[in-house]
């Protein structure tokens, strides 16, 4: 052994005595390492909370007719209202505290998005896993699919799905579903092709382990990363999307308003200067898309071994 | 050249067949083709009579090969609303949009190429670093609430610009045009910043990845080497190559541009394309939607090969490749 | 050599330090060597060894986090590296010329051959476009590409690997430089490619008196055109002579082991000797000569640098054993 050696091997601190690094600690303190991804994640933490447990948090359950009042109806943000509380956003033209719309509002808007995000995810990865093990035909003919459904907007699509299924949360979701399942199967397609030549599933295939075994216990588990960070920025895209064609009146019914809809019953009262009833769901809107962005940025780079020095 | 241009051609012209053939599925499968196709005012007997005279009792390959035929003439169906040919409607509606997309992508090249040169070449700088939280912020902001915003902020209370409309329109090749007039221009201003919001954000994360990138280049230290001006190594040298892939996306991006219009055109009430098929939609117009659908469809691949071609002409390596197959 | 005149280019003590997040990377430290005019110095070391950051922080193209610390770079007795960007600029492509190692790199893809050519010479010369135009014409029928004004209108990609080197030499040329700093220009290339073009320059470097400095891990290449050699280790050069000297009776372990790893028609069925080890990063380099992990006569004293010193009359090493035996015998 050359001395030269022998003096790094010296300058080398035992850290690794100390403290067992496990690959979720290193995701974690790598994806600590962003102060701004750390906020998303507490905004968002914060978001869903306020979406679960809406009816115990709101002051008012905005969609029980008898707890409405029409006098209170169009009030400004801070106005104290009839039954006694104060309107901290305002209220629409029914006497609705914006308040409470916008938690039951992020209700619906985080359960469309996320569930049809899920749904897709399910779809699309088990069809990408399909492509890249079968390959040949099957390969080519998903492929084709997902290259046709990516080459057309997703508003596009949403649009004409829409526009033969008719409105309602559940075509909304199957609209969103069918919009998003093409990112997650090109995913998962691509590196699944890249993971199925390495050696651990030549290994599995000596073993003669059952295909539906390769596939998921072994293939799909290293297919994850991307496919993790694809379905974060999915949910943050099918929440943007739903509230659109919400506010586009495509989406979901108005005994069920999502924010896109609550921004647009505020519509025709902004031009008169009464901007809250749009702009308070927005910006609530807003922060939820960027938080939920801002974390997957950081999940994108933490997770993508090409940036990692 | 001309074999690679058939192969193209020939590419769209499947996609087109394809897309029809998902369009009558979804027209005539999915949906209920008498209640879509057949005005719902219409009595029984006039009902019967229009089942029979549109086919509907005939065999579903045999529907499809009159819908296509049908559709091959131009003849894509009579709106319910207007009573007019449903393709007429929608191509007089179409220079509104055309004007709106286009006004909305020169902005985001006006705008993101400056913007993400600069964070291209200083990417540690503060400024830098503002401009791309800035284009985080118009991927996440929905384009439609921004619209609201756009008009709360500059026509209710400011009052600077229209809120809704067109304004006047001039002839200019047997259309009409807003853009060749002041006031039509002002009412152009707001939708189209709205429309480019999201197109702006794409070229400065383009651009900026392109100039960090092509900056690494050998060519570029061959070019400094030379004694260049840092202008000409920025402008010539590095701008020219990664103007290939922006305009690229852009171009391609023209057709999502035009289809996001349909948010954009609700919200300023602007009389496009776009905000005819959210009308006809909520008014169950179902010739306008089809026409509109497949009008769509050609635009995109239209778009497409323009895309290719102007490729090839910024890119001499493709030119090559394309004339050698 | 040629009497009083000072050397073409002429470098003391040269450091060039790059500041990383992980530490600072000394990749030339205190690097010293000249080029009289009309002379070739081959600079040859293995990848990694700082030869290629010499050449540029010659040409001032060091890049941040990187940047020429300490010492000087005369240029025909002026310092470079106390020169304005704006000096420096003026001195680049028109006194001083580059040529780089990927021929398929170097020239820009997307702009025609004329473009880049006719810009070199407006970046230093107040010609019109078609006196321009017949300079980069010339240039090229210099390096031997046929039909030049046929050429001109190409792009790039319609040249072979050979071809486009010859027109960035050609666009060195065009200002008919005093000195010309070549980074590994012939790797890239076919072996028969590479002699023509190595002829070439050869030719034109004793033709016009330019001084050339050859970047190369290569020493076959060297062999036959450079007149001396400077080997480089680490960041440091650690031999320094004329090629006969150097290639025939190497004094520093390196170069030793350097030469033993070359194949040669001379030592036909004799096994290649290679060096143990591997280079070291140069981030953080322990102090000491870099050389002593890897060296066969490394010894306790090594592990404090050793000083570039004459050992025999005319050489120059970085070592404190020294082949001397070799040189003796020859001298003897």
């Amino acid at each position: 052994m050359s001395d030269l050696a022998l003096d790094r091997a010296a300058a080398v601190p035992s850290v690794a005595q100390e403290r067992v690094e496990t690959p979720f600690r290193r995701f974690v303190a790598e994806f600590a390492e962003s102060k701004l991804a750390l906020l998303g994640l507490g905004v968002f933490v914060v978001i869903a909370l306020t979406a679960i447990f809406a009816p115990w948090l709101a002051p008012q359950n905005p969609y029980d007719l008898g707890q409405l009042d029409i006098m209170d109806g169009r009030m400004e943000p801070g106005t104290v209202g009839g039954a006694g509380f104060t309107f901290w956003l305002g209220t629409d033209d029914q006497g609705r505290d914006m308040l409470s719309g916008i938690m039951y509002g992020l209700r619906i808007s985080l359960s469309v998005g996320a569930g049809s995000a899920l749904i897709a995810c399910f779809i699309g990865a088990s069809l990408g896993l399909l492509a890249a093990y079968a390959g040949g035909r099957t390969d080519s003919l998903i492929m084709r699919l997902v290259d046709l459904q990516l080459s057309f907007p997703a508003i596009l699509a949403a649009l004409m799905i829409l526009a033969f299924l008719g409105k309602g949360i559940l075509n909304v979701v199957i609209a969103l579903v069918l919009v998003e399942w093409a990112y997650y199967a090109r995913t998962v397609r691509g590196t699944a092709l890249v993971e199925r030549r390495r050696e651990y599933i030549e290994a599995a295939h000596c073993l003669a382990l059952p295909t539906r075994r390769i596939l998921f216990r072994h293939l799909l588990p290293n297919c994850m990363p991307p496919l993790i960070v694809v379905a974060t920025m999915q949910v943050a895209r099918a929440i943007a999307l739903e509230a659109t064609l919400s506010f586009l009146g495509l989406g979901v019914p108005i005994t069920e308003p999502s924010l896109g809809l609550l921004i647009a019953n505020g519509y025709e009262y902004m031009l008169s200067g009464k901007y809250w009833i749009s702009f308070y769901p927005g910006i609530a809107l807003l922060i939820t898309i960027v938080s939920i962005n801002l974390v997957g940025d950081q999940l994108r780079d933490v997770l993508n071994p090409r940036l990692r020095k | 050249m001309s074999v690679y241009m058939l192969r193209r051609l020939l590419q769209a012209v499947a996609v087109v067949f394809a897309m029809s053939l998902i369009v009558f599925v979804g027209v005539y499968a999915i949906g209920d083709p008498v209640e879509i196709l057949i005005s719902p005012d219409a009595d029984q007997i006039e009902r019967e009579r229009a089942i029979a005279a549109l086919g509907l009792d005939l065999p579903l390959w045999e529907q499809y090969f009159v819908f296509l035929s049908k559709a091959l003439q131009g003849d894509l169906g009579r709106s319910f609303v207007f009573n007019e040919p449903a393709l007429r409607l929608i191509l007089q509606r179409m220079p509104a949009t055309l004007e709106l997309a286009f006004g909305a992508t020169i902005m985001a090249l006006v705008i993101g190429l400056p913007l993400g040169l600069y964070a291209g070449l200083r990417p540690d700088s503060p400024v830098s670093r503002t401009i791309m939280a800035g284009s985080i912020l118009g991927f996440s902001l929905p384009t439609f609430w921004v619209g609201l915003m756009l008009i709360m902020v500059f026509a209710v209370q400011l009052g600077w610009l229209p809120s809704t409309g067109r304004g006047p329109t001039r002839e200019f090749l047997g259309m009409q045009w807003s853009f060749l007039t002041w006031d039509g221009l002002r009412h152009l201003l707001l939708p189209a910043i709205n429309l480019s919001l999201f197109k702006i954000s794409l070229v400065i994360r383009l651009t900026r990845a392109g100039v960090r990138e092509t900056i690494l280049m050998d060519f570029v230290k061959f070019a400094r080497a030379k004694g260049l001006s840092p202008n000409r190594v920025i402008f010539v040298h590095v701008f020219k190559n990664i103007l290939i892939p922006v305009v690229t996306v852009v171009g391609l991006e023209l057709g999502s541009t035009i289809a996001f219009s349909v948010v954009t055109e609700s919200v300023f009430a602007w009389p496009g394309m776009g905000k005819l098929i959210i009308d006809s939609i909520n008014v169950l117009d179902r010739p306008v939607i089809v026409a509109y659908l497949m009008i769509i469809v050609m635009m995109f691949i239209i778009i497409n090969l323009v895309v290719d071609l102007t490729y090839s002409v910024l890119d001499p390596r493709v030119r090559l490749e394309a004339k050698g197959t | 050599m040629n009497g009083t005149a000072p050397p073409t280019l002429e470098v003391r003590n040269l450091r060039t330090h790059f500041f990383t997040r992980a530490g600072v990377v000394k990749a030339v430290d205190d690097v010293s060597f000249s080029v009289p005019r009309g002379k070739v110095l081959g600079l040859v070391g293995e990848s990694g060894s700082g030869k290629s950051v010499t050449g540029f922080s010659v040409m001032g193209l060091v890049d941040p986090p990187g940047r020429v610390v300490s010492g000087e770079i005369l240029f025909q007795g002026r310092d470079l590296t106390k020169l304005s960007e704006e000096e420096m600029r003026d001195l680049r492509g028109n006194r001083i010329a580059m040529i780089f190692q990927d021929p398929m790199m170097t020239l820009n893809p997307v702009l025609r051959i004329d473009t880049q050519m006719i810009e070199t010479v407006l970046a230093h010369a107040r010609v019109s476009r078609e006196e321009a135009r017949q300079r980069a014409r010339d240039a090229l029928g210099m390096v031997g590409i046929p039909s030049p004004e046929e050429r001109l209108q190409s792009y790039p990609h319609q040249f072979s690997g050979g071809m486009r080197q010859r027109v960035a030499i050609a666009i060195a040329l065009l200002h008919r430089p005093e000195l010309i700093i070549a980074d590994e220009p012939t790797t890239a290339l076919d072996v028969t490619i590479q002699g023509q073009i190595l002829a070439e320059v050869q030719k034109l470097s004793a033709t016009t008196g330019t001084a050339l400095i050859w970047i190369t891990h290569d020493l076959s290449v060297v062999a036959g055109l450079a007149d001396e050699i400077a080997v480089m280790y680490a960041g440091r050069i650690v031999e320094h002579g004329t090629v006969a000297e150097v290639l025939d009776r190497p004094l520093h372990p390196y170069t030793v082991g350097l030469i033993g790893s070359v194949p040669s028609r001379n030592r036909r069925g004799e096994p290649l000797r290679q060096i143990p080890g591997m280079t070291p990063s140069l981030l953080n380099l322990p102090p000491g000569c870099p050389f002593r992990a890897r060296c066969p006569r490394a010894a306790e004293d090594c592990r404090e640098e050793p000083p570039m010193r004459e050992v025999v009359p005319g050489r120059d090493v970085r070592c404190f054993r020294p082949h001397l035996e070799a040189a003796e015998e020859a001298t003897a």
